[in-house]
This record gives C-alpha cells, structure tokens and sequence, in this order.
C-alpha cells in the first residue's frame, strides 16, 4: 500500500447559480464548500448528511460529471482536472440509488453491462460476451439473465445489473449513492453482503453515501459527516459511532432507530428545520439547531480542528484539547 | 382496553384480475384494533400491507375485488357502508397520511384550502373557524409561523414539512382512527424521528387508533403496541413488539431481524443474514404456505394448510406448520 491516498480533494467548492422566481435575482448556492477529504486504497468511507447537504453534487465531482468551482481533485496524486475523462472513468464509477431509473429499459441487460467495454473499445464482441457472463456470474446472477430486460426483474436483481455495469472495467473506486435505499431490507443484506465481498476480492475503495447510518456503521471504515456543503466532523468508523463530538453527529446518531421494542423515538432535539443553502446562517451553519450554542456560534465560523484520526468543526472544542464527548 | 375493538377485520380477502388469472394479493387476513393503540403492519414491498390500507379505507381502485367476513369500523359495518356514509367517515373519523407529501398534496391548492376543505366538507364551520383551526394544527404539528404558511403552495415547502401538513390534514377533524402508510420513508432520519415523535404524541393525547404501515423494522419496534408481519398476502406473525422482537418465532420474522445490520450489535463487515429467493407469484391458485421456497425449515408439509398457533401469551400468533416455527428433527432411536 503506498501512502498517496487512491483519491483526494482538495478544498473543493461547487457553486451554482439559482434564481428564485421568474424575476429572482441570481444568487450564488455553494452546495460544496471548501471540503479536503482523502480515500485510501481499500478504505471505505461514509459520507452522511441530510437532503440538500450537498452528498450528491460531491459524488458527481468525484465522477467529473461537474467540474468543481474552485480546489483540487486528485486520483493518485494527480490532478484530476486535464486528465483524458474517458481514461478517468475506467477508475472511478458509479453506482446510484435507483435501479428502476438507471438501467435503459430498452436494452438487453447484456448491453447494459458491456457498454463500458464498447465505449472502451475492449476486446471484440465474443470477448465482450465471455466478460459479461463472468461479471454478472461475480454479482450472483445467472448468464441466463444477459438476454433478459430490466423491466423483468427485480429491484434486488436490477442492482446487481447496476453494480456488474460498473466493475466490468475493473475500476478502483466505486462511488456508491443510496445504493440499497431504493430495496426491501431482504434484498438491502444481500446487496451489502456483495458490496462487502467484491471489496475484498478485488480491493476496491468505495465512498459510501447513505443517509442510514446503521448501513454507514456496517460497511465504512471512515464516515465523513456533511452539513450545509461543509464536513463538520470526519473520523475513523468506531470513534464516529462511539465518541461523536460534533454535536450534529451526536443528533444524527440519535436518530437511528434500532430495532428495540419500549425505547420510544428519540428526541433529536434539532429544532428549526434545515436551513435554505441559499442564505446559510451566520458563523457556524448548524448554530439554530445546535442545543450547544455559544454566543461566538453566531458570529465566527469554526476552524478545522485536527483530532486523532480526523477533525471536527466545532467552536466546543477551540481552545480545550480534544477529549471524548460527554 | 378491555372495551370493543374500534377496528375489527376478519377474513379480508383481496383479488385482482390480471391478464394471466386472479392476483390473489391478501388472503384473509384478520385483526382488531383498540382506542390508543398503534398497529404496525410490517411487510417488504409486494406483500399487500398498502393494498390492505386503502380497503380498510375503501379506496381501492374499481377493479380490485374485496371480501371479508366482517369489517366493522366502531359499530359501523363497513362492507354494507354506502358510499355516502364512506364520505361522512373518511378524513372525520377515519383518515389517512401517504407517503409522498409530494403527490399527495394538490399543486394547484393553498396549504390553507387544503386543510380547511376537510372541517367545511365534515363540520357546520365557517371559513374563518376551518381557518383558524388550520392555524391550530399546524402549530400542534411543529410549523413555525402557521399564519403565513396557509398561503403557500406545497412547493414552497420542504419534505419534512409538507409531511407535517399532511398529518395536520388527517387531523384536522380528530380522527379515532389514523392509517399512516410509510409516513417517514421519503424524509431524512432526523425528521423521521421528529415526524414519528409527533405521532405518537398526538395519537396519545387524542387516544386514537393508528395502523401503521413501514418496512422500517426500526420504526415498528419503537412505534408499534402490536405488529403484524405481512408476508405474500398473509400475516404470518402478530404479536406485540416486544415478543414480535425478543422472540420472534416465525422463519420470516427471524431472517427479516437477521437482515438489518444494528450500530453496537452487528459486527463491522460481518456478513448479514439473507432470506434467499424472492416472493412467490400470487396469481392463480396459491397453496399452502407462500415463504416455504424460501424457508430453511421448510417440510412437505408446507404445501398444505398452515395452522395458526398461539405462543407463550395469547396475543402472539403464528401461522407455520411448526408450532414454535422451528424444525424439529424426528427423534429416531
């Protein structure tokens, strides 16, 4: 394992410009704002957040489906930006929450899943052919189904189509949007389990990105969590699940219901809504909904505060060193 | 609650006619339902539990045929109910909140119209009344600055909210019975367990009865006083959510628990159990029990009528041919 991590960014920020009203005035929207993060090689990180967090608009600069606004994207060590995006996306693929909607209903599930190869240009067509049989065979479906349709199978059966499509290219990092939130929880186990073996098999590094943290807890190695465009809080999975320290973490744990009968739902205590991207509250973003408010919230964002094994953005922790939350 | 259930239904039996024969979708199910209590029917997708809803309702879609030996809605029979009578019930006594705040909201209608429409089409209000009791609710449901809200179409709110509206909506003439299909599954966790806190809330200060409908075995165990696993058309396990979690007895109801990965309990990267298989097609004829193809302990015996047994407390029953719904290998000396 080298130590340049297989993907990173670099202040990365994404603005969009959006009118309210036909008469609106164009206003900035910074979905993605200033957000470093690095994956290494095997690793799997959790990126978590509300909607609107801006979870989506980082995968599709992660794809180079948007060009960010401003900062750096690098695949191993090298700047992302200038590279051959055909070359780019044999590396990095996706896989995205909903199969019903991102397999083409009128092709054959073979062509499907040979597109990559076509577009490629690998191999002849017998090739293509052998090359779809043994990954659909890797995803657990039979060869039987390469001649089959989207629109005759299962959700379950659909993703695996999904996740065949994007490993045919033997790809390094997989970006993985709500890939079992569209599936019944029978079919979520199955797909986690293949996720989880084809990690191993061919070490493959994923970002993850769920809004169930149960699911986040299970697979990531790594769980970044994302407020209003920023990552208020990255750490490794165990010191996220059992020392949270930014207290949205905390709420968003809270949240999870486990499966124990008489414990009641939890009271998140996160008051106000989720604010409007477009006129983001002063200093720290999360300062309406934080039940830790300080005078200082309102008026100065925090810094970045390096931890053990990541960083917190939170005024709680500015001048003490960091220790476990209570 | 020893008093009569407000909601009894036995034997409710759906069928749809397709292409291919009878899609025989629920296959006599049966439950009673008291004042304050919370019943979760829980069930992946295809197992009927919506369908179930809309005939409690009696909004199915024309073609859908419906039977049952009794469904009766608080002295109220609701097989024999004329449409007329169904009106003066639905959104007064009985109402319903969907899952797609989205669809189920009408675009082209203020927040305000909506929510008044149920009190002046059920009560002998005025306008300004229906209004002011909008403004009431939407306080009572966590909306800040009701007042100008009633001015707003749905899409000027968020999910959350619009959810929040819709519970206002089947509120708004204190219902004694509430059917929420998947109320939270289009929002985010954090505003699921708000929206879900305000639930139980209302539904205990109000005491009415609430089915609840959710493939969320996290939502059931934390909601649910009772819980019915749904499975094929069927309910193979009822009990309540303490021994539906604890000991849960049928094979469905254990492999569904093994499925979901728990923070604390399952270990990381562990591999999660499976139910392998997928649900057994309904049309035409179905025998015996639907989950035997895919049941680790499944016997011949499968094939024929299920009994229905009673476990450790009265109120937990299992439909398995098992009566623990274990295998239990023959003893041979």
């Amino acid at each position: 394992m080298s130590d340049t991590p297989v993907l990173e960014l670099r202040n990365v920020s994404k603005t969009y410009t959006v009118k309210q009203g036909i008469f609106g005035k164009p206003r900035p929207l910074r979905a993605v704002n200033d957000v470093s993060l690095s994956l290494g090689r095997g690793e799997v990180l959790g990126l978590v957040g509300e909607s609107g967090c801006g979870k989506s608009t980082l995968a599709k600069i992660l794809l180079g489906l948007e060009a960010p606004s401003e900062g750096q994207v690098l695949v191993d060590g090298r700047a992302m930006t200038g590279q051959d995006r055909i070359a780019l996306s044999r590396r990095i693929q996706p896989i995205f929450q909903d199969p019903y909607s991102s397999l083409n209903p009128r092709k054959s599930i073979e062509d499907i899943v040979s597109l990559p190869l076509r577009v490629h240009r690998i191999g002849d067509a017998a090739s293509q052919q052998k090359k779809v049989r043994e990954i659909l065979d890797i995803v657990g479906l039979p060869s039987r189904v390469a001649r089959s349709y989207p629109s005759q199978m299962s959700g379950g059966q659909r993703q695996r189509v999904a996740i065949a499509r994007a490993l045919i290219m033997n790809p390094e990092i997989v970006i993985c949007d709500e890939p079992t939130s569209a599936l019944d929880v029978s079919v979520q186990s199955q797909i986690l389990n293949l996720l989880g073996d084809l990690r191993q098999e061919f070490g493959l590094t994923y970002l993850f990105i769920s809004h169930n943290l149960a699911v986040v807890e299970h697979l990531a190695t790594r769980v970044a969590v994302m407020y209003l465009g920023r990552i208020v809080e990255e750490a490794g999975v165990a010191t996220l699940f059992e020392e949270a320290r930014h207290p949205y973490s905390r709420a968003l744990l809270e949240s999870v219901l486990t499966p124990d009968p008489g414990l009641g739902v939890p009271d998140t205590q996160l008051g106000a809504a989720y604010p409007n991207p477009i006129s983001p509250p002063s200093g720290c973003a999360f300062h309406p909904r934080c039940a830790s408010a300080m005078p200082q919230c309102s008026q100065i964002a925090p810094k970045p505060i390096a931890t053990s094994d990541g960083h917190v953005e939170c005024h709680l922790y500015d001048d003490a060193p960091i220790r476990a939350a209570s | 609650m020893s008093n009569d259930p407000i909601l009894s239904v036995r034997d409710l039996t759906l069928d749809i006619p397709t292409a291919g024969g009878t899609l025989h979708a629920v296959r006599g199910i049966d439950f009673d339902l008291h004042r304050g209590e919370t019943l979760c029917i829980v069930g992946e997708s295809g197992s009927g539990k919506s369908l179930t809803s809309l005939a409690l309702m009696g909004l199915l879609a024309p073609k859908i045929q419906r039977s049952a030996a009794r469904i009766d809605f608080d002295g109220t029979d609701l097989l024999k109910a004329s449409r007329r009578q169904l009106r003066h019930l639905r959104g007064a006594r009985m109402s319903m909140i969907f899952q797609e705040p989205m669809t189920s909201l009408n675009p082209a209608y203020t927040i305000g119209d909506q929510l008044a429409e149920t009190l002046l089409l059920h009560r002998k209000v005025s306008r300004a009344q229906a209004r002011a009791r909008a403004v009431e609710l939407l306080e009572k449901v966590g909306i800040t600055a009701a007042e100008s809200r009633l001015s707003q179409f749905p899409h000027q709110l968020s999910g959350g909210l619009r959810q929040r509206v819709m519970i206002a909506m089947a509120l708004m003439c204190e219902p004694e019975l509430i059917i929420a299909d998947e109320p939270t599954t289009a929002l985010d966790v954090t505003i699921q367990a708000q929206i879900l806190r305000l639930l139980v809330d209302l539904q205990r200060e109000m005491n009415m009865a609430m089915i609840l409908i959710t493939h969320d075995l996290g939502v059931v165990a934390r909601v649910a006083d009772k819980v019915a696993v749904m499975y094929a058309g069927e309910l193979v396990e009822t009990g309540s959510a303490k021994a539906i979690f604890r000991q849960p007895a049928h094979p469905y109801t254990r492999g569904l628990i093994n499925c979901i990965p728990v923070p604390g309990r399952t270990e990381r990267g562990a591999r999660l159990g499976t139910i392998p298989g997928i649900v057994p097609s309904l049309v035409g004829e179905v025998n015996g029990c639907p989950f035997r193809g895919r049941c680790d302990q499944a016997v011949d015996a499968c094939a024929n009528a299920i009994p229905l047994h009673q476990l450790d407390d009265d109120t937990h029953e299992l439909r398995c041919v098992h009566p623990d719904g274990h295998r239990h290998e023959e003893v041979t000396a």
